[in-house]
C-alpha cells in the first residue's frame, strides 16, 4: 500500500522547464570632461548607444524573438518563455530599432510569453531608497502593460538582487512572486529547484535560478576548453532529465543577449534553441511554464533566510560588482544624495538624467575585481580603466547636481 | 647648447626654460647653437641656430671615427627605464626614432653598436646616441663653451668637452633625488655625477638645489651658482566668462611622488568639511592618478573633486582662467615655472617652501609640503578673505613680470665670461 502510493507520487509530480530571459541596454556615457561642467548637458553617447542597439537587434533581438516565435507556433503553446525588458532599453528600442518593441509585440500576442517587472532605469535603488524604487517599479509596471497588454505580477529585481527586506517591500507592491539567484550560501543543502516564500512576507513566492544549467548555456555554451564542449540538446536533456524525483521547476535564467551576441551565430546556439522545446516536449515529462504558472502548479516548500542582499553576479553572487570599492560608494552615494531634491523635480529632461544616471552598469564599469571575473567585466565595459570610469560619472554627475540646484 | 627638448614639443618645465635662455642670452648678445635629439620644424628659433641631431651627418671615415671615439668615453647603459620624461611623451618619442632606425643603422652606429651588443631601444639608447653625436657637432662647429641641460645631456656635454677641449657648463634644472626621492636610479645619478664633475662649472636653478649638488654629489661649493629661472611675459588674457559659480582650486603638474598630490587631496577633503561652493581639479597625468582617483573617492569628495587627465595647452591657460586659488604642494621642486604663469593669470598661489621658486616670491603664501592642515589653511583663506585674496591677485602679475629671462641670460653670460680665456 505504502509502496503504491509512492509511486503514485512520482507519477504525479510535476516538472517544469522556466525560461526567464533579461533584456537591458543602458545609456552609456559620453567622454564628459571637467570642462563640461556647467556647460553642456548631454550626458550620454548617442552614437555608441545607436551603434549598440543597433548590432544588438541584429545579431540577438530579432532573429531570437522570431526563433521563439516560431517555435511557440510549431508546439502549439507548448513552449512558453518569460522576459523582462528595461526601460532603458524599451527607451532605446523606440529610438533606434522600432521594429524591436513590435517583433516582442508579437510573441506578447501568442499569449505564451509572461513580461515581468523590474526598475524603470535597471538601478540599484532597492539597496537605498524605497520610495524611489517603488515609483521606478511601477513606471515600469505600466509601461509594460500599455506596451504588451499584460499587468506584470511577478518582479525581478535588478541583476536578481534580493534580500528579505527587498522581498518585503516587493510584496507590499503587490507582486505575487520574485525571482532571484540559487546562491549556494544561502541555499546549503537546499535544492533551487522547487519553490520557496519570502522569509517575512509568505505570500511572496520565490523562483530560484539554477545557475549550473542556466550557465551552460550562458556562459559555456562556445566554450572549447569546457569538458562537456560542444552542448548538444540532446546531451543537455540528459543533465535535465536528472533532476531528482522530488524537485519540480528548473529555473532558467539568463541574458537574453546570450543568443547571438555573448554567443554568436556560429557557436550554433540558434540551432541548440531550436531543437531544444521539441526534444523536451517529446522526450521528456517537462513542461514549459513561465513564473506566474509556476506559482499556480507549485507548493512552496519553506522560507528563504536571505538577511544580506545577493545577486547573479560573479562567483560571490553579493553586490561587489556594483557596490563596495570607493570609486562605486562614492559615486553612489553622491547620486542618491539628490533623492530628495529629485522627490519635488517636475522637469522631464532631468528626471530623464536621473533615471538614466541610476543604471547599474555606470557602477559595474567601476568595478576593480580585476582578476576572478574579469573577463566578464571586461566584455561590457568600454572605459580603459574603473578609474575614468569614476572620474567621468562624476564629472556628469557634478554637472547633474548644478542643474538640479538651479531649478 | 645641448637640451633634450624645445618648444612646443615639450614634456615638462626643462624645454621652456631652455627657450627663455636662449632668448635672453641672445638679447646679450651671445651666439647660440642649441641641439636637441629631435627638431620638429615648427620651433620658433629666431636669432639662433637650432639643430637637428638626427640630421647630423654622421657617415664618418674610419680614421674620423676612431678619432672621435679616442677623445671621448662612451656613457652605455641599458635599461628600460624612463625616469623624467612622461609614459606618453616618451612612447610618442620613440616612435619619432623608429622611424629614424634603419637610418641611423645604415650609417656608422651598424658597426659601433655592434661591439657593444648591448643597447636596448630606450631612454638610455637614446642618450648614448646624443653624447656620440655631439662628438661629431663639436668637431664640426665652432663656439667658446658648451652649455648642457640635465642628465640626458651630460654625456653629449662631455663628449663635446673632450673633442674640442672648451669649457662645459652643467646646468642642473633637477636631479635624481627630486625625481624620485631616496631611491634614486643608480644609472642617472651617475651620468650626473660624471657631469657634474667633468664640468668647469655648474648652475642650479635654485639654491635648495645647490646645495643638493654640493651635498649629494660631492661638488665644490665654489664650482656651483645659482640662477633662478624666469618666465615669459604672456599678454594679459581677458578672463572668459565663468560658467560654474563654484570656487576653483587647482593643481597642475605630473602627478608623481615628486609634487606631492596626495597632499592636495587631503587638503581638499578639509576643506570641502568646511565649505561647499568649491570645486578642486586636478590635471595632469601620472604614475600616482589612480591612487589619487582612489583617495579622492574614498574621502567621499568625487563629485567636488575632478581630474582632468594631461592638458595642452590652451587647456591649461583656460584652466588657469579659470581658478581661484593655484597649489603647488611639491615634495622636492628644483624650482617650478608653474606658479609663476599662475600668477601671471592673476592666481593666488600656495606653494610648499620645498620649492625653489619659493626663494624668490613675496605674493605666494608658503606652507611645508607635508603640512596638510597648512595648506588646507590657506585654501580656505585666499577663497574666504577678500583681503589677502585681492591683495595676491593685484601684486603676483607685476611681481611675476619683474623675473625675466634677460636677467637670467645675463647671468648666465657672466658665467660664460668666467671660463673664457682672459687674453
Amino acid at each position: 500500500m505504502y509502496i503504491n502510493n509512492y509511486c503514485q507520487l512520482i507519477e504525479m509530480s510535476t516538472k517544469i522547464i522556466c525560461f526567464y530571459f533579461q533584456v537591458h541596454q543602458p545609456f552609456r556615457l559620453r567622454q564628459y570632461r571637467f570642462f563640461d561642467i556647467g556647460k553642456k548637458h548631454n550626458y550620454f553617447d548617442d552614437f555608441a548607444n545607436r551603434n549598440i542597439c543597433r548590432k544588438v537587434a541584429d545579431k540577438c533581438y530579432l532573429p531570437m524573438n522570431q526563433l521563439l516565435l516560431e517555435e511557440i507556433e510549431k508546439h502549439g503553446n507548448q513552449f512558453r518563455v518569460s522576459f523582462s525588458i528595461t526601460g532603458t532599453a524599451l527607451d532605446q528600442f523606440e529610438q533606434y530599432t522600432p521594429e524591436v518593441i513590435e517583433s516582442f509585440k508579437r510573441l506578447a500576442d501568442t499569449g505564451c510569453v509572461e513580461f515581468l517587472a523590474e526598475t524603470y532605469s535597471h538601478s540599484l535603488a532597492a539597496l537605498t531608497n524605497k520610495e524611489e524604487f517603488e515609483k521606478q517599479v511601477q513606471k515600469h509596471a505600466q509601461r509594460i502593460e500599455q506596451l504588451f497588454g499584460q499587468k506584470p505580477t511577478v518582479f525581478r529585481n535588478t541583476e536578481l538582487i534580493y534580500s528579505d527586506d527587498i522581498g518585503e517591500v516587493v510584496h507590499g507592491l503587490g507582486f505575487k512572486g520574485m525571482l532571484t539567484e540559487g546562491a549556494r550560501h544561502i541555499l546549503g543543502w537546499k535544492s533551487p529547484n522547487l519553490l520557496y516564500y519570502n522569509a517575512k512576507q509568505p505570500e511572496l513566492r520565490l523562483l530560484l535560478k539554477n545557475f549550473s544549467l542556466s550557465d551552460d548555456i550562458a556562459f559555456r555554451f562556445s566554450q572549447t576548453s569546457w569538458g562537456e564542449w560542444p552542448l548538444t540538446a540532446e546531451k543537455y536533456l540528459t543533465w535535465v532529465k536528472a533532476l531528482p524525483w522530488n524537485e519540480e521547476v528548473i529555473n532558467l535564467f539568463m541574458d537574453y543577449e546570450t543568443f547571438g551576441e555573448h554567443q554568436w551565430k556560429e557557436t550554433g546556439i540558434f540551432d541548440f534553441m531550436h531543437a531544444l522545446p521539441r526534444m523536451v516536449i517529446e522526450e521528456s515529462e517537462f513542461t514549459f511554464n513561465t513564473p506566474s504558472e509556476v506559482l499556480e502548479k507549485l507548493q512552496p516548500v519553506a522560507p528563504l533566510n536571505v538577511p544580506y542582499p545577493i545577486s547573479w553576479a560573479d562567483e560571490e553572487r553579493d553586490l561587489s560588482a556594483w557596490l563596495g570599492n570607493d570609486l562605486q560608494d562614492d559615486a553612489f552615494q553622491a547620486l542618491y544624495a539628490c533623492s530628495q531634491a529629485m522627490e519635488n523635480c517636475t522637469d522631464p529632461q532631468l528626471l530623464k538624467d536621473w533615471a538614466y544616471l541610476q543604471t547599474s552598469d555606470h557602477f559595474y564599469y567601476m568595478c576593480t575585481k580585476f582578476f576572478s571575473d574579469g573577463d566578464v567585466h571586461k566584455y561590457f565595459n568600454h572605459y580603459e580603466t574603473p578609474y575614468e570610469a569614476y572620474t567621468n560619472y562624476m564629472n556628469a554627475l557634478s554637472d547633474f547636481k548644478i542643474r538640479l540646484e538651479q531649478q | 647648447m645641448f637640451g633634450w627638448e624645445f618648444p612646443p614639443h615639450i614634456s615638462g618645465g626643462l624645454g621652456t626654460a631652455c627657450y627663455g635662455m636662449v632668448k635672453g642670452l641672445i638679447y646679450h648678445d651671445v651666439e647660440v647653437l642649441f641641439v636637441t635629439p629631435k627638431v620638429f620644424g615648427d620651433e620658433d628659433s629666431e636669432g639662433f641656430r637650432l639643430l637637428d641631431a638626427s640630421d647630423v651627418d654622421l657617415t664618418l671615415s674610419r680614421e674620423e671615427m676612431d678619432e672621435i671615439w679616442s677623445k671621448m668615453t662612451m656613457i652605455g647603459v641599458g635599461s628600460y627605464l624612463v625616469p623624467y620624461l612622461s609614459p606618453e611623451f616618451f612612447a610618442q618619442y620613440s616612435e619619432e626614432i623608429m622611424k629614424d632606425e634603419k637610418r641611423i643603422k645604415e650609417t656608422v652606429f651598424q658597426a659601433r653598436f655592434k661591439f657593444e651588443g648591448k643597447y636596448g631601444k630606450d631612454l638610455f639608447e637614446e642618450v648614448s646616441r646624443y653624447g656620440l653625436i655631439a662628438g661629431r657637432i663639436a668637431q664640426a662647429e665652432t663656439f667658446d663653451v658648451i652649455h648642457a641641460h640635465d642628465w640626458m645631456t651630460y654625456p653629449a656635454g662631455i663628449a663635446a668637452k673632450q673633442v674640442s677641449g672648451k669649457p662645459l657648463i652643467v646646468h642642473v634644472h633637477a636631479t635624481e633625488f627630486d625625481r624620485s626621492g631616496e631611491h634614486v636610479n643608480q644609472r642617472v645619478y651617475d651620468i650626473e655625477r660624471a657631469g657634474m664633475h667633468a664640468a668647469d662649472k655648474i648652475i642650479a636653478v635654485s639654491n635648495r638645489t645647490r646645495q643638493v649638488i654640493i651635498d649629494r654629489y660631492g661638488v665644490h661649493p665654489d664650482k656651483v651658482e645659482t640662477v633662478h629661472n624666469a618666465v615669459m611675459t604672456l599678454p594679459e588674457q581677458q578672463k572668459p566668462e565663468r560658467w560654474i559659480n563654484d570656487k576653483i582650486v587647482t593643481f597642475l603638474g605630473r602627478i608623481t611622488f615628486q609634487k606631492g598630490p596626495d597632499y592636495f587631496v587631503e587638503a581638499a577633503a578639509m576643506v570641502l568639511k568646511e565649505m561647499k561652493n568649491v570645486r578642486f581639479v586636478m590635471a595632469g597625468s601620472g604614475d600616482m592618478l589612480e591612487k589619487m582617483i582612489m583617495l579622492a573617492a574614498k574621502h567621499r569628495i568625487g563629485d567636488r573633486f575632478h581630474f582632468t587627465g594631461f592638458l595642452k595647452g590652451q587647456e591649461v591657460s583656460d584652466l588657469f582662467n579659470m581658478s581661484d586659488v593655484y597649489v603647488m604642494p611639491s615634495v622636492s621642486e628644483p624650482f617650478g615655472i608653474s606658479p609663476l604663469e599662475a600668477m601671471q593669470s592673476r592666481v593666488p598661489v600656495i606653494i610648499s617652501k620645498q620649492s625653489g621658486v619659493s626663494e624668490i616670491l613675496n605674493h605666494a603664501i608658503k606652507t611645508d609640503f607635508w603640512d596638510v592642515e597648512a595648506i588646507a589653511d590657506a585654501i580656505y583663506a585666499l577663497l574666504n578673505y577678500k583681503g589677502i585674496s585681492t591683495m595676491f591677485i593685484r601684486h603676483a602679475r607685476e611681481e611675476v613680470e619683474a623675473l625675466k629671462w634677460d636677467q637670467v641670460g645675463y647671468k648666465v653670460n657672466n658665467v660664460y665670461q668666467q671660463l673664457l680665456p682672459t687674453d
